[in-house]
């Protein structure tokens, strides 16, 4: 174990949110703000308690308005920053989140999804933020959201949001829930040496820099406070040297590369699934997070009953993978999406197959997890078997 | 299907350490036997008093549904726990439960054993350390863990300096549980369970 990298070295019998919090850690995280919240205070507990010890601040904040500016500011402090809520907090950010994007900001923010709406319910679980996570800030964007299915994707998925915050300067979601938050299982840490990390490119010594002036890949360096440099930073529509330019003109080129500095690369580096008994599959499940674990019995019971049946679940739900869904509706008997919404990530799923192969949702309320009966049930039905052979 | 996997509940109320019973179990079989190993846990908003759950799947490969159905091995804590519990465990399962805190139901067709675990914790330091008394019980009885990887997780989970005093309610759970297996493999005409060690 080293203490100075942060990086837990070894195995542990950990839940999700703590294994999130090592991930931040691992990543490089020396700053957390955040307002507690039932799934989720576990990831602050756990920034409270580590945070003194590799050198980094945890701040309680008086909410989580608060919270997303501070993290917000810490990054353009130069240091990495993360938050956490569930539901209620989730809605609060999202004025912030807006600012994030607007002016480019690296940070994380992980969501430990329960049962909405509203306070809804506290201790269970929910995937109702998704379409949240792609809208809920107002003005037009592209994120990045993960989906994580156990403690150890927890761990190795907000590694992933870190890097991809970064690399993209964009705010990312690592859109949990309260089963995975709350679920003990065995992670395994890495050596510091053996994760990859990305961090941020600065501006060269020498160089003009601009804050918001981008390079090829659509994405501008970025300098941090206390670097020399002279930087404004603003909600309103900027241009390149960051000062506000209430114009169409300004306003084209700055949202448009906002939005294809991400769409650019949704089919390259931001398209990440698990793909399971696919080679000969018919009847495919699509799911993300903690669904996919029903949906694997599901199909492995599918399989069994003589079904071909196979999974996709998404790590990365935004951008939404068209170009896989197109692919999968071309070759597929049907697509079948249970998800703990009353059908948020089924409407992408449609529209990207476009009417090729018939899209069945399953929508569950929240409180409860899919049962693998339920997914086997549709798997047959979509196959013309009996479900009960 | 996974057939090859175990699942063990445990209930109680917050406070007497439901969770970190399953924590431990979960924990020796995840870090000290190579098994796959998954928790979860369940309780109301409140932080004590409420009724508590903890349900743990033990396999020797990686689990897919991480949630329990069918119990095989219901662990109880509390009367509450029990009553509310004892219906979902498998029919060859068993039933492991505080004899001072739970009235069993005599008509039950489930394996049962208890033990006086309040008052034997209360011998060796403190109450609260009823549920480790428990551990060894369970230990002893069924397959599920060595009393030696049990141990290794319990000095690693309980609060620093508190790791004599557990271990010996580990112990004292253990022992007792060993006699009583002894004296129940000698006696004729018991019910019995294939979780019981053999």
């Amino acid at each position: 174990m080293s203490e100075h990298s942060g990086v837990l070295t070894g195995a542990h019998f950990m839940n999700g949110d703590e294994a999130s919090a090592e991930g931040a850690l691992a990543a490089g995280c020396r700053f957390f703000a955040g307002y507690p919240i039932t799934p989720a205070t576990e990831i602050a507990e756990t920034m409270a308690e580590r945070m003194p010890e590799v050198g980094g601040v945890f701040i309680q904040m008086e909410d989580e308005l608060a919270s997303m500016n501070a993290i917000i500011g810490a990054s353009w402090g130069g240091v990495k920053s993360m938050t956490a809520t569930s539901g209620p907090g989730f809605s609060l950010m999202m004025e912030n989140l807006g600012l994030a994007l607007m002016t480019e900001t690296p940070c994380v923010l992980v969501n430990v999804q329960r049962g909405g709406p509203s306070t809804g319910l506290p201790t269970l679980i929910g995937q109702q933020d998704m379409m949240q996570a792609r809208w809920g800030s107002h003005g037009d964007y592209e994120i990045i959201a993960l989906t994580p299915n156990s403690p150890q994707e927890m761990f190795d998925l907000t590694v992933e949001a870190f890097n991809l915050s970064e690399r993209f300067r964009v705010p990312v979601l690592v859109m949990a829930d309260e089963v995975v938050g709350h679920m003990t299982e065995k992670v395994i840490i890495p050596p510091a040496d053996q994760i990859k990390i990305v961090n941020r490119r600065k501006p060269q010594k020498g160089e003009k820099y601009l804050p918001f002036k981008p390079e090829e890949n659509l994405v501008p360096p970025m300098g941090s406070m206390g670097d020399g440099h002279f930087q404004h930073i603003t909600g309103l529509t900027h241009d390149e040297r960051g000062y506000p330019g209430a114009n169409a003109a300004v306003q084209e080129k700055l949202v448009r590369r906002l939005v294809d500095k991400i769409r650019k690369y949704a089919k390259t580096e931001l398209t990440k699934y698990e793909a399971v008994m696919m080679d000969d599959a018919e009847v495919v499940v699509v799911c993300y997070g903690i669904t996919g674990r029903s949906a694997l019995r599901a199909i492995r019971v599918a399989r069994e009953r003589g079904i071909k049946a196979g999974m996709v679940r998404l790590q990365i739900v935004w951008p939404f993978p068209d170009h896989l869904i197109e692919e999968l509706s071309a070759k597929s008997r049907a697509l079948i999406v249970p998800e703990v919404n009353m059908g948020q990530i089924v409407r992408e799923v449609s529209r990207a197959a476009a009417g090729r192969c018939p899209v069945v949702g399953l929508p569950l309320p929240g409180g409860a997890m899919h049962k693998p009966d339920q997914i086997v049930e549709a798997i047959a039905k979509a196959a013309g078997v009996e479900a009960k052979a | 299907m996974q057939t090859d996997r175990l699942e063990i509940r445990v209930t109680g109320f917050g406070g007497q350490g439901v969770i970190l019973t399953g924590y431990i179990l979960g924990r020796a079989a995840a870090l000290f036997r190579d098994q796959h190993a998954v928790l979860a846990q369940t309780y109301g908003p409140e932080a004590r008093g409420s009724a508590c759950r903890a349900d743990l799947i033990v396999s020797p490969n990686p689990i897919d549904y991480p949630q329990v159905a069918r119990p095989n091995i219901l662990i109880a804590l509390s009367q509450d726990g029990y009553t509310t519990h004892k219906k979902s465990i498998e029919a060859d399962g068993m039933i492991l439960y505080d004899e001072e805190l739970v009235r069993p139901d005599m008509d039950s067709p489930v394996f049962h054993a208890s033990i006086p675990a309040t008052r034997f914790a209360k011998e060796v330091g403190h109450k609260i350390m009823a549920n480790i008394v428990m551990l060894g019980f369970c230990t002893a009885l069924t397959n599920l863990a060595t009393a030696e990887s049990m141990e290794k997780a319990v000095s690693g989970s309980v609060p620093k300096g508190t790791e004599p005093k557990n271990l010996n309610a580990f112990r004292k759970g253990y022992e007792y549980g060993q006699q009583w297996l002894e004296s129940h493999m000698k006696g004729n005409g018991h019910k019995t369970s294939p979780y019981l060690r053999k």
